[in-house]
């Protein structure tokens, strides 16, 4: 019977490699040019660190891989981490607390069980922590760093949606509901559920006129907003606070000339968020997202700190960016053959080898019967003159060369290093 | 291929049992004390039935072991609660056997509220025999932290010393629950259902036989969890730090264990007993007693809700290939209730010993399924062994009637080998032998009198067990 790979998993080849690679070294170019630090977090954690907040929801903790350790007599369990926040979070108040401000990162994978197998339980993400700012620019910041490692990846026709937490949650307040209700339909909506919102509306209708446009309709400048203000002024003023704080992010991205697209409703995975929300798609694939979360840190017993981030989806980039061949260099790939049966063939082939990577090529040692059809370069190796052979595999040439630097030279290197 | 057909012992027997009479199936032998957990019916003599645990029902029609079979709701929603991808199709609601689970507390303590202790920092402590049910509402309800712990039954005895909360089944309208719980919700309304495996249902023919029951009724009737019948007098335990907390058996290792206790001279008033009293009184000052099942002693004492509990060594090992680093220790051989654990297999199989069907077993390279209650157990010595590509199935007893439709190798206890050789089946090993013993807990630092307590109690078993 063949082994197979459990469902839901997925093997990232070596193509899939140099994707994931080459988001990663983008990602973490960015990161660090703009003053980011890495950390990572273990892959298990406590259960607890995901229930004590209160704010992921059941729907997502009824699927986390939950299980008693091997000194779980307790009861209490642990978890392969299903998101990348909560442990930041907790690695910020464990160890950092006592900085005013800080700018992390980090590149993780998260488990999330889902049921027909398809989608992968086991994804990849690269997160973005801001910790200790609660301005606008602080936002900003997070969404043009995001735009920025998604251009540099050569992802042109991308769509950012805002939305604010802090006005869903007033939203549900106006439809006066109680807190325990509330809490309900916040979670329905979070776990995707947008139609709850549709009949809740139905069933108020002397909301209904007030709550259409909100929900309905896209805006796509701060203009839509004020709009908005207007209207709620007087009938619903607990959502002006949240509405002006929209309107400064909107108001400053448009000051930047950053296209967006206002979407209340599109609230989903975004479950201890507070303030501006805003997620980032090309086509129908949703690429990230992220938002503001000021009460995740004291709820999880750190100090009252303000915070924002997000995270970009490593999975559906790899599907969707183009990236570059391999560089010329690379492109070049050399095979050499020591004569293993003449003395002093082996070391000779070991010290133009060292040479080659040296000036950037890649080169690989014959040890079996390699097919040298995936290699640009064939070189001999003896142990008299000609000390080399080079052939080009695209022309089938040989050429004898005495010396590592005129191989190079043929190679169109830059000399021996 | 017939159509398989699983049908409950115990609570719903009887019910069941009328019920099949009623739609004419002319069953050979289904009630309490039959011998044969295949059954035949003279109405559908190409019907394969058989008999299991009622917990197991949902469990192995999800799995496609059986076509149909009749459980309880509650069995239903502990798979699915947990396991919504292996829901099986409810085809009907049977009536009878209706019942309520609760989530409760305990009315001799200040009683919790919901609202509290969702606020609540500390660890909130959940019994039940539906751990997954539990698990379900803790997250849903957003218990910022709880443990749960699965028990095999007496959940009811826990609260308030040892748990805060309790799931359990009640009638079907409680305001009082036994041993003095009081419902602080309603989770779940159930009664028998027939159910039956999703893709057997797209694609064969059960019409016939459920046809046979469609129009069937039995009269609509509560079936009250055994205990709950006769309510009892509930006084909490007072404990201090000298007191010593003991944990003694309920079920068949009662007998052996007042035996003990009377040659031990260790007076034990009302167990075993018929009102279902789980706090028994006893002549040793400084000592509680709670009455609970063996199975559940360890992890209880592993987290320090008793300090000493009578229980058999099998289910300690248990524990402990669980979990290996747990505090619980053995402190006395009591040489009582000797069982041994053995691998079994089908008579049909050409092999004597575990090293035989290893061989057999990695040269026909199948994946085998290994039955046991003792699930750890069954996992670890499927794992030295080398078993290669093996499954645990986890059960609630009755296991011998699982080979060789829907198990290959069962990890059992058994004190003739009787039953075994019965049910057509041979042992191949013996894991080891198993007697009650006292545990302990190692890790724990007693105040002197407590120490002195425990000694004592030591001493007095010690020596009634060499009598």
């Amino acid at each position: 019977m063949r082994v197979q790979k459990c469902k839901g998993t997925c093997d990232l080849s070596t193509e899939q490699m140099r994707r994931f690679r080459r988001i990663e070294d983008c990602f973490r170019d960015s990161c660090v040019k703009w003053g980011y630090q890495e950390v990572r977090t273990p892959t298990i954690e406590y259960l607890h660190l995901f229930t004590s907040t209160g704010t992921l929801t059941p729907g997502t903790l009824g699927k986390v891989y939950s299980f008693l350790d091997w000194d779980g007599w307790s009861g209490e369990r642990v978890v392969l981490r299903p998101e990348g926040t909560i442990p930041a979070v907790r690695l910020y108040i464990d160890e950092l607390a006592d900085k005013k401000l800080a700018r992390l990162f980090y590149v993780i994978n998260t488990f999330i069980f889902e049921e027909t197998g398809k989608e992968n339980r086991e994804k990849w993400q690269c997160g973005v922590e801001l910790i200790g700012a609660d301005s606008i620019s602080a936002d900003v910041e997070l969404i043009t760093l995001s735009l920025e490692v998604l251009k540099k990846l050569g992802l042109e026709d991308i769509e950012l949606k805002l939305s604010h937490a802090g006005l869903i949650r007033a939203l549900l307040t106006g439809f006066g509901l109680s807190p325990e209700e509330q809490g309900k339909i916040f979670d329905r909506i979070l776990d995707g559920d947008v139609a709850v919102l549709t009949r809740l509306k139905e069933e108020t209708p002397e909301l209904a006129r007030l709550l259409t446009p909100v929900l309905d309709m896209k805006g796509e400048t701060p203009g839509f907003l004020r709009n908005l203000k207007t209207m709620f002024s007087s009938s619903l003023p607990e959502f002006i606070p949240a509405l002006d704080n929209f309107i400064g992010v909107v108001d400053m991205l448009t000051a930047m000339g950053i296209k967006y697209q206002i979407d209340i409703a599109s609230g989903r995975g975004f479950e201890y968020y507070t303030g501006m929300i805003f997620q980032i798609y090309s086509g129908d694939a949703k690429l990230g997202g992220g938002g503001r979360y000021d009460a995740l840190i004291p709820l999880m017993g750190g100090k009252k700190t303000p915070a924002s981030g997000f995270a970009l989806q490593m999975n559906t980039l790899m599907n969707v960016i183009d990236i570059p061949q391999f560089s010329e260099k690379q492109a070049n790939k050399i095979l050499i053959t020591p004569d293993t049966e003449k003395p002093g063939a082996m070391k000779s082939a070991y010290s133009i080898a060292e040479s080659l990577r040296g000036a950037g090529f890649i080169a690989s040692i014959q040890v079996d019967n390699e097919d040298k059809a995936d290699f640009r370069w064939v070189i001999e190796v003896n142990n008299a003159s000609p000390l080399f052979v080079v052939q080009n595999q695209s022309n089938k040439r040989k050429q004898p060369v005495e010396t590592i630097v005129d191989i190079i030279k043929l190679l169109g290197g830059k000399g021996g290093s | 291929m017939a159509v398989r057909i699983a049908l409950p012992k115990g609570k719903l027997l009887n019910d069941t049992a009328a019920f099949l009479e009623k739609a004419g199936w002319q069953l050979n032998d289904y009630s309490q004390s039959m011998r044969n957990y295949r059954l035949q019916s003279a109405r559908f003599p190409d019907l394969l039935i058989k008999v299991l645990q009622e917990k197991d029902i949902p469990i192995q029609v999800a799995i496609g072991n059986y076509d149909l079979g009749i459980c309880g709701l509650e069995w239903i929603k502990e798979l699915t609660s947990k396991y919504t991808a292996a829901a099986p199709v409810r085809i009907r609601n049977l009536g009878y056997g209706k019942g309520a689970l609760y989530v409760a507390a305990s009315s001799a303590a200040i009683i919790p509220t919901l609202e509290n202790l969702v606020q609540s920092p500390d660890v909130v402590r959940i019994v039940s025999e539906y751990p997954n049910i539990a698990e379900s509402y803790a997250l849903n309800l957003r218990l910022r932290r709880f443990g749960v712990y699965p028990v095999w039954g007496a959940a009811e005895a826990y609260p308030p010393e040892n748990a805060t909360l309790a799931l359990v089944a009640g009638g079907v309208e409680e305001t009082t629950l036994n041993n003095g719980l009081k419902p602080l919700k309603k989770v779940l309304d159930f009664s028998a259902y027939l159910i039956a495996n999703r893709t057997s249902w797209q694609h064969k023919d059960l019409s016939e036989v459920m046809a046979s029951l469609e129009n069937v009724k039995l009269e609509e009737k509560e079936i009250l969890p055994a205990a709950s019948t006769s309510p009892i007098h509930f006084v909490p335990q007072e404990i201090d730090k000298d007191t010593v907390r003991l944990a003694l058996p309920d079920g068949h290792q009662q007998k052996h264990t007042v035996q003990l206790l009377n040659k031990a001279g260790i007076q034990v008033d009302d167990y075993p007993s018929p009102t279902g009293n789980r706090r028994p009184k006893t002549n040793l000052d400084g000592v509680v007693i709670k009455v609970i099942r063996p199975q559940d002693m360890p992890l209880q004492v592993a987290n320090d809700s008793f300090d000493l509990a009578i229980t058999g060594i099998d289910w300690v090992t248990d524990h402990l290939d669980a979990f290996p680093s747990s505090p619980v220790q053995q402190l006395v051989d009591l040489k009582l209730g000797w069982v041994k654990i053995v691998a079994v297999v089908g008579n049909y199989v050409p092999v004597n010993n575990i090293y035989d069907y290893q061989q057999l077993c990695n040269k026909n390279a199948v994946s085998i399924r290994v039955a046991s209650e003792y699930v750890n157990i069954a996992d670890k010595y499927a794992r030295d062994n080398r078993l290669g590509m093996y499954r645990i199935l986890p059960t609630w007893g009755a296991t011998e009637a699982f080979i060789p439709e829907d198990a290959d190798l069962l990890i059992e206890n058994t004190e003739t080998g009787s039953t075994i050789a019965r049910h057509n089946l041979k042992i191949i090993d013996t894991l080891f032998e198993s007697t009650a013993r006292l545990i302990g807990n190692k890790n724990k630092d007693y105040s002197v009198l407590k120490k002195d307590r425990i000694e004592n109690i030591i001493k007095l078993l010690s020596k009634a067990a060499e009598k």
